[in-house]
């Protein structure tokens, strides 16, 4: 849970689209392969909500927060958001790249990727 | 890409019998007793025996191995090729693009498409999202809805209340409709005060998920006077682009430059049917959530882009208005049954056109449209008119 964690994405060297998750085939064009790459791990909100009932399948706490996040202007992602408080955050907030806990399975701790508020006052 | 139309010298497709079993709850039936009632009603509609028929097309997502052949050996009607089709929420519209092509091309004279589905209750684990997307939290159906929604109110004005408009118009015309699941009216207030499920979304402004069945005999067009004609049968996918978006049931979180799958599906249709959004009398669009009914309206270009609002505030998609959309209540009154949900829009077209609606007639219908949008990413458009 330490250091400063980065997304794993792909660039294709054909159309020159940033793609996510990594894949050696670019979704875009079709070309491959694809090279992979870090994607940026600051950016801006996109769009965002709240998840209070569990969806199937999932076993991390709720309420989280969900919504797209554009990375540096030239992608954006789908993920999770640490603020659970839709009315807290607004259009074009910066955020950054963590990583939280999403429940056990098997009896393994669970970690994924979230987006969190940048800045003093956001969590 | 070229739209799929018609071939030279294809032959013309009458939608000759409609059926539906109500949408909505129904313990003591199966997903089978559902279709086979749809599928009577839709023979004695067409005034057809059980061996006039020489194909069928069933759509259902959840209805698992030969539904199709489950409900036609009930009816003693198997024999001929039984086609089982999924599209996810489209997967009935799929089934009519299939029969419609089929007697088009002369394969065959006279087909049955029916739709049948019985959802699971609670949130439904779909096979959609893969395991490490459910351990991450991104298999949240509804907050992808809630995304688009939020998208839609700031790059179009619309507010919470235009959302609730929606539903009021679309539950007060589900009143007037028998086959629905809801049939009461709801005010704006108990719409904004109904749980919040995903900001900006309440539980009213959401549809159920639900049970029911709906069937379409097409057949070749004779000279029978005052036949519906099928017009156009479109079926799109998501065009290329993020894995994460475009295919998820809304598209167009992470590639807004790409074209909408539902403003393709319109486009190819409007071609295929030489009309125009204008030509078009009543419409029955894909209202999964109240967000979508607005961004439907404006994909198949009933407004302009980004004035959607425009369409509730001034009564133009109420009933009476310049172009009464969802007129049977649209899924927020009846429910949406995966596989039969599109053709339960074509069922209400066909009634709308023969000025067979009731309380919720449209008068004077003579074009009709409707639309699905769903998993896939696929996207429907049908044409009907006489
Ligand atoms: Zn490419």
């Amino acid at each position: 849970m330490g250091g400063d964690p980065r997304l794993l994405g792909s660039e294709c060297p054909g159309c020159g689209a940033l793609h996510f998750p990594r894949s050696d085939t670019c979704p875009y064009c079709g070309d491959r392969p694809s090279t992979a790459c870090e994607l940026p791990s600051r950016g801006t909100l996109w769009a965002w909500t709240t998840v209070h009932v569990p969806p199937p399948g999932y076993h991390g706490p709720v309420p989280y927060g969900f919504g797209v996040v554009e990375l540096d202007g030239r992608i954006r992602v789908v993920s999770r958001l640490t603020e659970t408080d839709a009315g807290l955050l607004r259009q074009d907030q910066a955020v950054h790249l963590v990583l939280t806990e999403v429940g056990e399975e098997d009896g393994t701790q669970m970690v994924s990727w979230a987006f969190a508020p940048s800045g003093r006052d956001r969590r | 890409m070229s739209p799929p139309g018609h071939p030279a010298g294809a032959e013309p497709v009458d939608i000759a019998g409609v059926g539906i079993h109500p949408f909505g709850r129904f313990e003591d039936r199966t997903i089978t007793d559902l279709g086979v009632y749809a599928v009577r009603q839709a023979l004695d509609d067409a005034a057809l025996g059980r061996s006039d028929l020489q194909a069928t097309f069933c759509g259902t997502a959840y209805g698992g191995v030969a539904s199709g052949h489950k409900v036609l050996g009930r009816l003693a009607m198997t024999g001929m090729p039984i086609v089982d089709v999924e599209a996810g929420c489209a997967s009935g519209a799929a089934a009519l693009m299939l029969g419609a092509g089929s007697v088009r091309s002369g394969q065959y004279d006279s087909v049955l498409v029916l739709g049948i589905e019985k959802m699971p209750k609670g949130i439904i684990r779909s096979s959609f999202f893969d395991g490490w997307q459910e351990t991450a939290g991104l298999s949240a159906t509804p907050a992808y809805f809630a995304l688009r929604a939020q998208r839609l109110m700031a790059d179009s004005g619309i507010t919470d209340h235009d959302l609730a408009s929606v539903v009021v118009k679309n539950r007060r015309n589900g009143t007037a409709n028998p086959d629905a699941m809801f049939r009461s009216e709801v005010t704006a207030e108990a719409v904004l005060s109904s749980r919040m499920v995903c900001p900006p979304l309440h539980l009213l402004m959401l549809c159920s998920p639900n049970e029911g069945a709906a069937a379409v005999v097409l057949r070749r067009r004779d000279s029978t006077a005052g036949a519906i004609r099928l017009r156009a049968a479109t079926l799109v996918s998501h065009l290329p682009g993020s894995v994460l978006s475009e295919s998820t049931p809304m598209s167009g979180l992470c590639d807004d430059s790409i074209p909408a799958p539902t403003a393709r599906a319109a486009r190819f249709a409007y071609e295929e049917a030489g009309v125009g959004p204008a030509d078009l009398d009543v419409v029955e669009c894909q209202d999964t959530d109240a967000a979508r009914e607005l961004m439907s309206c404006e994909e198949l270009g009933l407004c302009a882009a980004g004035e959607g609002a425009g369409l509730v505030r001034d009564g133009i998609t109420a009933m009476g208005g310049r172009i009464p959309v969802n007129p049977s209540g649209g899924l927020l009154s009846k429910g949406e049954p995966l596989g039969a949900s599109a053709l339960g829009q074509v069922v209400e077209l066909v009634r709308q056109l023969r000025g067979d609606a009731g309380g919720r007639q449209v008068v004077g219908a003579r074009v009709g449209l409707a639309h699905t949008i769903g998993r896939g990413a696929n996207a429907s458009v049908v044409i009907v008119g006489r």
